[in-house]
């Protein structure tokens, strides 16, 4: 099982990103400024958030500790049905704003004011945002590959901004969650997190989410979230191979 | 305010009735994150001042007619409780707790980037439990804390202070009898890194040159208040952090 993963162990002590405030100067380098980042009057880029600077091979980010999710683009997000129109759901996708489901963007062949059948109030969905425009009114799509109702499972939300730690470099995060404790698991862009399998699983699998959103700041969190998983085994149903 | 009376205000050493020198702050003490259920919120204690303030949104702006397409408008209510002061307050919004209001959400939306959220508003609710003289500005000051801790973005804090004439001197930072008894009050609220002005009110006289002591004063004091602000942030990510350095 280990094999799959990158093993470098003895990284015990947390090490902490660097912290920003608003208004903060950052110093870019060579590299070009990004999310969370802004000009001031003398032309120099300062921190919009109070959070963490990250660094990759060409672009700086401000990564803010807490925040709403907005809405952008080809963004996979998971909504819940609030309202029905005759012709449209109106989703809550835990943004400042509601957004709207077309039955034409919905992989079923719908009579207008037929909606309730295929999902009702309440119902969660993993969705795509088809488009956006400038006063951030949504339009999401089930069209997809991956994209459908979800049906049965739990729900649980992180703060957006810990999204991109809780899948990792590439899914290694996510995929380790549910390999070790064979759940099944969708991760919204919006921070919502749908989980089923055997409910003692998905308990450790939350267990091991609340781990990440509360310690997403700090570095050398894949191998903690390892050493949690490694120290539940024992509880976990289905582990016999 | 210009109620004159013989409470002697200064004493001979320059020295005022809590002990401070002209120049000098009371204590202050601002805790991040108080609020388990607000998106962001802060709690400050500024002398005798205790305020609350809990921060929710960007969120859609209701009732409809209120949305601007082309940015979130910030809502602050300044409430003070009914025990804040020496006598009942009547409860609910008054004359003065409107246009206070008025004024701290134009001062907040001068930092927030509202131009990133149209059609949404921003509450921030201020509660003064314990009133003391400079409440709109420990209000403010706990305010952008309160901001930067919900993820809100911010062109820059805004931190506030006060000056005023007392005896004929001009102090920083009224207390309330200075501010009940003395001459004139200043509220100001700057961007620290900028040195913007987003809020300036005087009740009561000042010459020409005791507004550039008292102006001066304060934004001597700017620096040093930002300082409190900044560092009631960033504790609240070492606690988080497990403790870890």
């Amino acid at each position: 099982m280990s094999s799959l993963f990158p093993v470098n162990v003895g990284e015990e002590i947390m090490k902490t990103r660097e912290v920003v405030l608003p208004g903060d100067e950052v110093s870019l380098g060579d590299l070009k400024a990004r999310n969370g980042l802004y000009k001031n009057g003398e032309s120099k880029f300062c921190s919009a958030y109070f959070g963490t600077i990250q660094r990759s091979d060409q672009f700086v980010d401000v990564v803010p500790f807490w925040g709403t999710y907005m809405p952008r683009r080809g963004d996979r997000v998971i909504g819940k049905v609030i309202e029905i129109g005759p012709s449209m759901w109106i989703v809550d996708i835990n943004a400042p704003y509601t957004s709207l489901l077309h039955m034409n963007d919905a992989p079923w062949r719908i009579n207008p004011g037929d909606l309730k059948r295929y999902m009702n109030t309440g119902d969660y969905m993993i969705a795509k945002v088809l488009s956006l425009n400038e006063i951030k009114e949504s339009w999401l799509t089930l069209k997809d590959v991956g994209l459908r109702k979800l049906e049965g499972g739990t729900i649980v939300s992180i703060q957006a901004p810990k999204v991109p730690r809780i899948i990792g470099k590439n899914g290694t995060m996510v995929n380790m969650i549910k390999d070790m404790t064979f759940t099944r698991i969708i991760v919204g862009q919006n921070g919502l997190i749908w989980l089923d399998g055997t409910p003692g699983n998905v308990i450790i699998a939350i267990e091991a989410i609340e781990l990440v959103k509360n310690e997403a700041h700090t570095i050398g969190l894949t191998d903690r979230v390892k050493a949690l998983l490694e120290s539940k085994k024992g509880e976990i149903v289905g582990n016999a191979e | 305010m210009g109620t004159q009376s013989d409470i002697k205000l200064i004493d001979e050493n320059g020295l005022r009735l809590d002990g401070r020198s002209a120049g000098d702050l009371r204590p202050i003490r601002i805790e991040a994150g108080v609020l388990e259920r607000a998106d962001g919120s802060a709690m400050i204690e500024w002398g005798g001042n205790k305020i609350v303030v809990a921060v929710y949104g960007p969120r859609e702006a209701y009732p409809k007619h209120n949305q601007d397409i082309n940015r979130a408008i910030v809502k602050a209510r300044y409430n003070m409780a009914a025990f804040s002061v020496d006598e009942r307050k009547r409860p609910g919004p008054d004359r003065r707790s409107i246009e206070i209001s008025k004024v701290l959400s134009e001062a907040l939306s001068a930092a927030i980037m509202v131009e990133q959220f149209p059609r949404a508003q921003i509450d921030v609710f201020i509660e003064v439990l314990q009133a003391d003289a400079g409440t709109r500005i420990a209000g403010l000051t706990a305010s952008s804390v309160a901001i930067a801790d919900a993820g809100i973005p911010m062109r820059d804090f805004v931190t506030g202070c006060t000056a005023g004439k007392v005896d004929g001197k001009v102090v920083l930072d009224l207390s309330k009898e200075e501010d009940n008894f003395g001459q004139a009050d200043l509220p100001v609220a700057v961007l620290p890194k900028s040195g913007k002005i987003v809020l300036m009110q005087m009740d009561g006289d000042l010459s020409v040159e005791e507004f550039d002591t008292a102006t001066s004063m304060i934004m001597n004091a700017i620096p040093r208040i930002n300082e409190i602000q900044r560092n009631a942030l960033s504790s609240r990510v070492k606690v988080e952090g497990g403790g870890g350095e």
